[in-house]
């Protein structure tokens, strides 16, 4: 198949997707590192410091999927595509919880 | 040899359906797949551990909370020399894609050596996959979950350490260039995925 003039295009085009701050994202993943060491040992009650620990894991994973894997910058269709494992994660661990 | 002329990125030529190209969607597909591969792992820890409280012990009694710590710190800190190692590259600059790339290879490398020497360390005190002191109902739950979600990560960091040492070799004979970089960006995807793996894992073994 020819390639189109799109293609051709977009294949020769510099890539111009942004670089986001890496340093400053570690940093964010630094600090919330110690937050969760904290809070795990602080002595919170233990549904706060699972609900706690499980946010701050949610947000240090989806900082490193949106700029470390540059799924901010991805098109629409693969950022959706990502997504599509998580229903069925859900149904996963639902059907095994029933059948306990 | 003008068609062939035209399309100096082939490999890296984004189609049309997926918006990327087909290595890039083919890595993002098998991270996809990696990440039903942990919810099973992780899903069942969390049904073992709720229904099975008292199989398992409070943060900090029986596993190394800080060294683990330190070790979480160690792998983000390579999540970091990777993305460097992609921006390199992507200015075309060889040198300093070698030296992140191999620097990250490294990191990955002694998240490993610190893995080991935990393992090592709970081993001798007695902490083994059939560990008896934390069984329930005669099943040893402890053991056997923490060893086989930390093991299985472990098995993936050590390929990751593997094929980033063959990305750096390819890069030391100059396969990639500020237009030809796939194979950096794809291994990066995988070490990411491997480094988030991770910050689920620790929250979940260690702090919970």
């Amino acid at each position: 198949m020819q390639p189109t003039a799109a293609d051709t295009a977009a294949a020769s085009a510099p890539d111009s997707r942004p670089h986001p701050n890496y340093l400053g994202i570690f940093g964010i993943l630094f600090v919330l590192t110690l937050v969760e060491v904290g809070v795990a040992f602080i002595g919170l009650s233990k549904t706060l410091t699972v609900l706690a620990l499980l946010l701050l894991a949610l947000w240090k994973a989806l900082l490193v999927a949106l700029f470390y894997m540059h799924l901010r910058y991805e098109p629409r269709r693969l950022w959706m595509l990502t997504l599509m494992p998580l229903p069925l994660a859900i149904i996963l661990v639902v059907a095994v919880l029933t059948e306990f | 040899m003008d068609h062939a002329a035209a399309l100096p990125l082939d490999s890296q030529r984004p189609e049309p359906g997926a918006g990327v190209y087909n290595m890039k969607l083919g890595m993002w597909v098998f991270l996809l797949s990696e990440v039903m591969f942990f919810t099973s792992l992780i899903g069942a820890y969390i049904i073992l551990r709720f229904a099975h409280p008292t199989a398992f012990a409070e943060p900090g009694v029986v596993l190394n909370v800080p060294l683990t710590a330190l070790n979480t710190f160690i792998l983000i800190c390579s999540s970091v020399t990777m993305v460097k190692a992609f921006a390199a590259i992507q200015q075309g600059d060889q040198r300093r894609l070698k030296q992140w790339l191999l620097a990250t290879a490294g990191i990955g490398a002694m998240f490993l050596g610190v893995q080991a020497f935990e393992y090592y360390k709970l081993v001798g005190h007695g902490f083994v996959p059939n560990v008896a002191n934390y069984a329930a109902e005669g099943e040893p739950l402890y053991g056997a979950t923490f060893y086989t979600m930390t093991g299985f990560h472990g098995a993936h960091v050590a390929i990751g350490v593997l094929s980033l040492l063959f990305v750096s070799w390819r890069a030391f004979r100059g396969k990639y260039t500020a237009q030809s970089y796939g194979g950096v960006e794809i291994v990066g995807l995988y070490w990411h995925f491997v480094d988030l793996v991770w910050i689920i894992l620790f929250t979940i073994v260690y702090l919970m």
